[in-house]
């Protein structure tokens, strides 16, 4: 066998990839579920909070500011770990799934009210005195004349923020979530053969090159304008 | 409540698994100090060809910064540290590390420098090279130290992402210190130890967060 037959065999032996397709299909669809579950929760609960903060009741910035500090300064997999092994001994149990999709929510929360944030501090202030000034209220005026400019502004920073959190869905694999690579690092144990961490690969790169690739045309289309 | 605070914040384990967590933050700092300057000089190579005036290494720079932009960082590390063994490719899990870091950082890093010497105007680089210094000289005194400058806060909050992924190196066996942290977990069956690592991450990162989220906001008024 010459060295290139050897490496294909090791890499890309069709084979063993068709027989542990399944299993790897099934893990494309959980870490979509994952993936899908995260974006949306984060996101909506990083734009709440970020209105929450525009109302600028001090004890209660405080309390947002610690939260996305220190989510943004804690590894994920340090807080996946922390919850799953540590929160069972008081009574809360929670699959991994559960834990992968609420750490990531977190985490993509805390990072999305921060540019959230810097968004509605980049709308000029005149154009919150303006606003008022037609009889609008607080919540009248942040809801129709600063969230859609500042929303538009902030689109280029989260898309990215977005894309690089939700890879994190690999983490699953560590507390036994079914998901790509846990699937993959299975049955390459169980087959002796590189060939499912390469099917597990490009599985991932399916389901992000697409996002990524819209995430450089959305980049271009709204590139951050300083107000 | 009781329960809580014996479970996650128990002093005395704590003091117990100091030794160990000690150890293991040595070898994350350790991993650091290799990790980041490979990235940020990877990143240099990476932003420096994806402006090259040839197409092709323009081309072969952008689908390489997409691949490992779409790649996540734990599958790469899995598949250096046992997917290229079966090639007859081994290397210890410092060295994998270090290798899917730099892999993965340089394409991150590499978008910064880009969009830092996109910011410098053309014309400071037609200056340059009618002052008789050459394109290399150009690049070094006149356009790099400008565009340092412009994209120093993303290279910073770039650098803290980097800083937080070497916990990633835990799942390879690489002592470092969520690993140190997960040993002393699961010996003492308890949380405390990973809450106490926990800690040691926000006190090494949380100055620079709330420097950045300062500058970001400075910029945003």
């Amino acid at each position: 066998m010459t060295s290139w037959q050897r490496f294909l065999d090791t890499f890309f032996n069709w084979p063993v990839i068709q027989q542990y397709l399944p299993a790897i299909g099934k893990g494309f669809l959980v870490t979509c579920e994952i993936a899908i579950l995260v974006v949306v929760c984060g996101i909506a609960l990083g734009l709440t909070l970020a209105v929450i903060r525009a109302y600028r009741i001090r004890p209660v910035n405080a309390l947002i500011i610690v939260f996305v500090d220190m989510l943004r300064a804690l590894p994920p997999l340090v807080l996946i770990l922390m919850l799953y092994f540590g929160l069972p001994n008081i009574g809360v149990d929670f699959t991994g799934f559960t834990t992968v999709w609420l750490v990531l929510t977190l985490v993509l929360a805390a990072f999305a009210e921060e540019i959230f944030w810097a968004g509605m501090l980049a709308v000029d202030p005149g154009q919150w005195s303006a606003a008022r000034s037609t009889g609008l209220s607080h919540s009248q005026t942040l809801i129709w004349v600063i969230l859609p400019q500042a929303v538009r502004m902030t689109i280029p920073p989260l898309t990215n923020r977005t894309i690089a959190i939700t890879k994190n869905t690999a983490l699953g694999m560590v507390v036994g979530v079914g998901e790509i690579l846990n699937e993959a690092t299975t049955a390459q144990a169980f087959s002796g053969n590189a060939s499912p961490l390469t099917a597990g690969a490009v599985a991932y790169l399916l389901l992000f090159v697409p996002v990524v690739y819209l995430g450089r045309r959305i980049e271009k289309r709204f590139a951050w304008k300083k107000a | 409540m009781d329960q809580l605070l014996e479970q996650f914040f128990n002093i005395d384990l704590m003091i117990q698994a100091w030794p160990i967590i000690w150890r293991g933050l040595g070898m994350t700092l350790l991993l650091c100090l290799a990790v980041i300057p490979l990235g940020l000089a990877g990143g240099l190579l990476v932003a420096l060809a994806s402006l090259s005036r040839r197409r092709w290494l323009r081309w072969t720079t952008a689908v390489y910064v997409d691949f490992f932009r779409a790649i996540p960082p734990l599958v790469l590390l899995i598949f250096i540290h046992s997917g290229l063994p079966f090639a007859g490719i081994r290397m210890d899990p410092f060295t994998a590390v270090c290798l899917s870091f730099l892999l993965n950082n340089s394409a991150y890093y590499g978008e910064i420098y880009r969009a830092g010497i996109e910011s410098i105007g053309a014309g400071q680089t037609m200056a340059a090279r009618s002052t008789g210094l050459t394109p290399l000289q150009t690049m070094v005194h006149v356009v790099l130290p400008q565009a340092v400058r412009n994209v120093l806060p993303d290279l910073l909050s770039n650098t803290v992402e980097v800083v937080k992924l070497t916990s990633l190196a835990s799942v390879v066996a690489l002592p470092e210190l969520l690993y140190a942290a997960d040993m002393a977990r699961s010996v003492t069956y308890n949380a405390s130890p990973i809450v106490m690592a926990a800690g040691i991450y926000l006190l090494l990162l949380w100055p620079v967060i709330r420097l950045l989220s300062r500058y970001e906001h400075r910029l945003g008024s």
